[in-house]
């Protein structure tokens, strides 16, 4: 055994394998899903890039700690089934996740392939096997654990509460989820645009927790039809994942103008109620010819992106900042810009101007430029004296940002909170101040991401497992 | 949560109805002056209407309303016996209720079921309780009996004259006023248009007066901005924050404009 043999190895593409998308002059005239996912081929062939790393560093960059080279591994060997169980281990939204992780901050920022080339492209087989056991409509229930005879509740049917009901629901615990709106999902479903993230995955998801054993109950605000008291006289247990719902405002004059919306009202009746099936579902929207979304995130892209799909002429979006410190994911921004969303970057608006009917009319903006780094370590917005201009709209959307929905704090006064009205909860367990009460998601955090919401709900899930275990607080 | 079964539906004037749904959960928490969200079948919008009686003990929440768009359309074509698709509450704050004193409580179109409890329970709290019930004619007042039950007296007003006073619920509240009548404090049910006159005829004579706002809601739990009013310079939402304001401190302009939002669309929807 002496003579090396020099190890052919084949050459890897130093890009991912692509993925086919609608055309944007086709997609901004529907609201069908904008990519459309890979196909067998090419899902081996992106996950036959993957080195089948000893220690992948892809994992560490990943909220939930998927065994992400287990499952492309599985993928390469096209045995999708046993990927898909791996994959859900960890796991239970991968289609979610698939679609809407900001892979290119996690996950894909860690793999090794992205040193020199373009990473794995882990989303996206994430995505498709997710979808490849859905087409093929055989879902496996595991098996679950003797029951325990304890109760939880969980408040809040969005991605924290889904991942906490069925870690609990598999443990042996008898779970019920009490939803507020009248679909379950939380942002997922009510903010999420379908063209980001069709509902029908959303709601497959759902029946999965149902098929569980969860008990879902919709149209139940808890706060209002039950207090948190009374529903710990019922449980053992209770997790609150009610998320950052309330809508901010910038508070200048002509706010409340008719035709300016916050994000959540523009949003929820277009997703939620559908009103881009307007008048079959019988919500309405304003569609407008001149709409300006004011923000630079995630949800500001799908404002703006759901105008041009109601039939806006422009869609304009003003951020105060410049391109580059944009919170929202590349690939958000890139869609916008193809589908031709302009971009109003330095600019604020100061005020709103309405016609005689109370219409808003135009917005009057200040041109910004960049200072002094601010506490985000993003140089601060100033603005540029003497340089205001109008801005001719007739809609307007406000996408700066919501924090939590005051309702349960406000009628449980012995959960604390933060200055910012998030719930105060121990990281590694999820408690909150309240005994039995336990907390995770976007009403921890403040508004973040899918996964992150997930992750809390793994964790308090376990919290809450060992505390009916132990009953110690 | 529950499973919103209708119990009883009657036409109790034309165009107005008062529908009694299976919801104990509902029944169980409500107080005056609170409202629940009704999505009538899937294609409907959410549509927020007073809670105007329950029974604790049956289960059973009884709401009174006006078939205006399409969706309160599709409300009155369910029968005793449907479900209702969703049935969410009970939401807002409900009315500030103590020993006030004499209290007037005004009540017109879908109002007038608005006011029963609240003059139920004022009376309970040992206040005078005096209903204003106003309508266009005789024949679309109803719930007269149940109010003269509860209240220490009922004053009608009727916009033709058929019955009480001839004119509006808040000409013959000025008038009683003007004649040196006291009242500790009033609360007004209704249109937006009857509401803000009442506001205009108790201001000069320095009344507390409550009015229950009805602007255009989507969630009803403070999640989207729809309902927003501006009291005293500040934004609330009317959802979570009322829907029961101070009279005297709402920017009724802003009111009016964002009423009329969605005319258009109302009628195409209505058309379809
Ligand atoms: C438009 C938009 C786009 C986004 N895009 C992305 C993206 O691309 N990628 C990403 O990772 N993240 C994205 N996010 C963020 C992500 O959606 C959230 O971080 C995540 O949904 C938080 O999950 P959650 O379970 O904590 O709360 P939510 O999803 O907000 O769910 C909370 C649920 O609780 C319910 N609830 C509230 N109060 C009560 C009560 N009193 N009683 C009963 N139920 C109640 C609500 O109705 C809601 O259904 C986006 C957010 C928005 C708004
Ligand atoms: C807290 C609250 C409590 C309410 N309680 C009741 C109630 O107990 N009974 C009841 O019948 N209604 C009540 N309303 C009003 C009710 O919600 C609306 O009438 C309903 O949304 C109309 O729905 P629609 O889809 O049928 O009509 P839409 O198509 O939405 O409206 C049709 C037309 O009617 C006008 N309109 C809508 N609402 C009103 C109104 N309140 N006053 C005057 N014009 C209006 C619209 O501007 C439009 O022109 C309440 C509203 C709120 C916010
Ligand atoms: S869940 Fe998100 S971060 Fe984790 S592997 Fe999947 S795409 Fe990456
Ligand atoms: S780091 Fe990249 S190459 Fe390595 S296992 Fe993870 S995905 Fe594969
Ligand atoms: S109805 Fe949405 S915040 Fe009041």
């Amino acid at each position: 055994m002496t003579d090396k043999q020099p190890s052919k190895k084949p050459k890897i593409s130093p890009k991912k394998t692509p993925m086919r998308e609608q055309p944007p002059e086709e997609r901004v005239n529907n609201y069908d899903e904008v990519p459309f996912g890979y196909s067998i081929e090419e899902a081996v062939t992106e996950a036959k890039r993957c080195l089948q790393c000893k220690k992948p560093l892809c994992v560490q960059g990943c909220p939930v700690e998927i065994d992400i080279c287990e499952f492309i591994g599985f993928i390469a060997e096209k045995k999708f089934k046993e990927g898909i169980v791996k994959l859900k281990e960890k796991n239970i939204l991968p289609a979610i996740c698939g679609r809407v992780c900001p892979q290119e901050e996690q996950c894909e920022k860690q793999c090794i392939l992205g040193k020199k080339n373009e990473p794995v492209a882990i989303g996206r087989l994430e995505r498709f096997l997710a979808d490849w056991e859905r087409n093929r409509g055989e879902i496996e229930i595991p098996p679950k654990h003797r029951p325990t005879g304890k109760k939880v509740v969980v408040v809040g049917a969005g991605p924290a509460g889904i991942t906490v009901a069925a870690d609990l629901v598999k443990l042996g615990h008898k779970v019920d989820m009490f939803e507020a709106l009248h679909k379950p999902g939380g942002v997922l479903v009510y903010g999420i645009p379908e063209f980001r993230l069709p509902k029908a995955i959303v709601f497959k998801e759902i029946d999965y927790l149902k098929k569980l054993g969860v008990n879902l109950y919709t149209d139940t605000v808890i706060g209002m039809i039950k207090s948190i008291d009374e529903l710990l006289s019922e449980y053992d247990a209770v997790f609150l994942g009610t998320g950052a719902g309330l809508p901010w405002f910038l508070n200048v004059p002509g706010e409340n103008l008719n035709g300016v919306y916050s994000a959540n009202e523009y949003l929820t009746r277009a997703n939620l109620m559908k009103a881009y099936l307007f008048p079959k579902y019988k919500t309405p929207i304003i569609k407008g010819r001149r709409v300006a979304t004011v923000g630079g995130g995630n949800v500001a892209m799908d404002c703006a992106r759901t105008a041009l799909r109601l039939g806006a002429e422009e869609s304009i979006l003003v951020y105060r900042r410049a391109r580059e410190q944009m919170p929202a994911r590349e690939e958000e921004i890139h869609h916008a810009e193809q589908e031709g969303v302009i971009f109003k970057l330095l600019s604020n608006p100061a005020a709103f101007r309405g016609d005689k009917n109370g219409w808003v009319k135009e917005a009057e903006c200040i041109t910004m430029k960049l200072g002094e780094p601010d506490d985000s370590g993003r140089r601060r917005p100033v603005p540029v004296e003497g340089a205001n201009f109008r801005l001719p709209i007739d809609v307007v959307i406000i996408a700066i940002g919501n924090s939590p929905n005051p309702l349960i704090p406000s009628t449980t006064k012995d959960i604390e909170v933060s200055k910012w009205g998030t719930i105060i909860t121990d990281p590694q367990t999820g408690k909150t101040s309240k005994k039995g009460v336990f907390a995770g998601g976007d009403v921890a955090t403040g508004a973040a991401t899918v996964i992150l919401a997930m992750g809390a709900g793994k964790i308090a899930a376990r919290g809450i497992h060992e505390y009916l275990k132990t009953s110690n607080w | 949560m529950d499973k919103n079964e209708i119990i009883e539906k009657e036409q109790i004037a034309p165009n107005i109805h008062s529908c009694t749904v299976d919801a104990p959960g509902i029944a169980k928490k409500a107080l005056p002056g609170q409202f629940v969200i009704v999505i009538p079948d899937e294609y409907s919008e959410r549509v927020p209407v007073t809670i105007a009686d329950w029974d604790a003990e049956k289960g059973y929440v009884t709401i009174i309303f006006l078939e205006i768009g399409a969706s309160t359309q599709r409300l009155a074509e369910l029968n005793t016996g449907d479900d209702i698709y969703s049935f969410t509450g009970p939401l807002g704050k409900p009315f500030e209720i103590e020993n006030f004193g004499t209290v007037a409580l005004v009540g017109g179109c879908y109002g007038i079921g608005g006011i029963y409890r609240a003059a139920k329970t004022l009376k309970e709290n040992g206040n005078k309780v005096i209903c204003f019930s106003e309508a266009r004619s005789k024949f679309l007042l109803y719930w007269n009996k149940k109010l003269e039950e509860v209240a220490d007296e009922v004053r009608y007003s009727t916009v033709d004259g058929s019955l009480g006073s001839k004119g509006h619920s808040f000409d013959l509240l000025e008038d009683n006023l003007k004649s040196g009548e006291h009242f500790d404090r009033i609360m007004a049910v209704g249109c937006t248009f009857m509401m803000y006159r009442v506001a205009r005829v108790t201001k000069p004579f320095g009344v507390k007066t409550i009015v229950s706002m009805n602007p255009v809601m989507i969630d009803g739990t403070g999640m989207c901005g729809a309902c927003r009013l501006v009291v005293e310079g500040e934004t609330k939402f009317a959802c979570v924050d009322g829907p029961h304001f101070d009279a005297h401190k709402i920017d009724w302009n802003i009111v009016s404009d964002r009423r009329k939002a969605y005319l258009e669309e109302e009628i195409i929807s209505k058309e379809r």
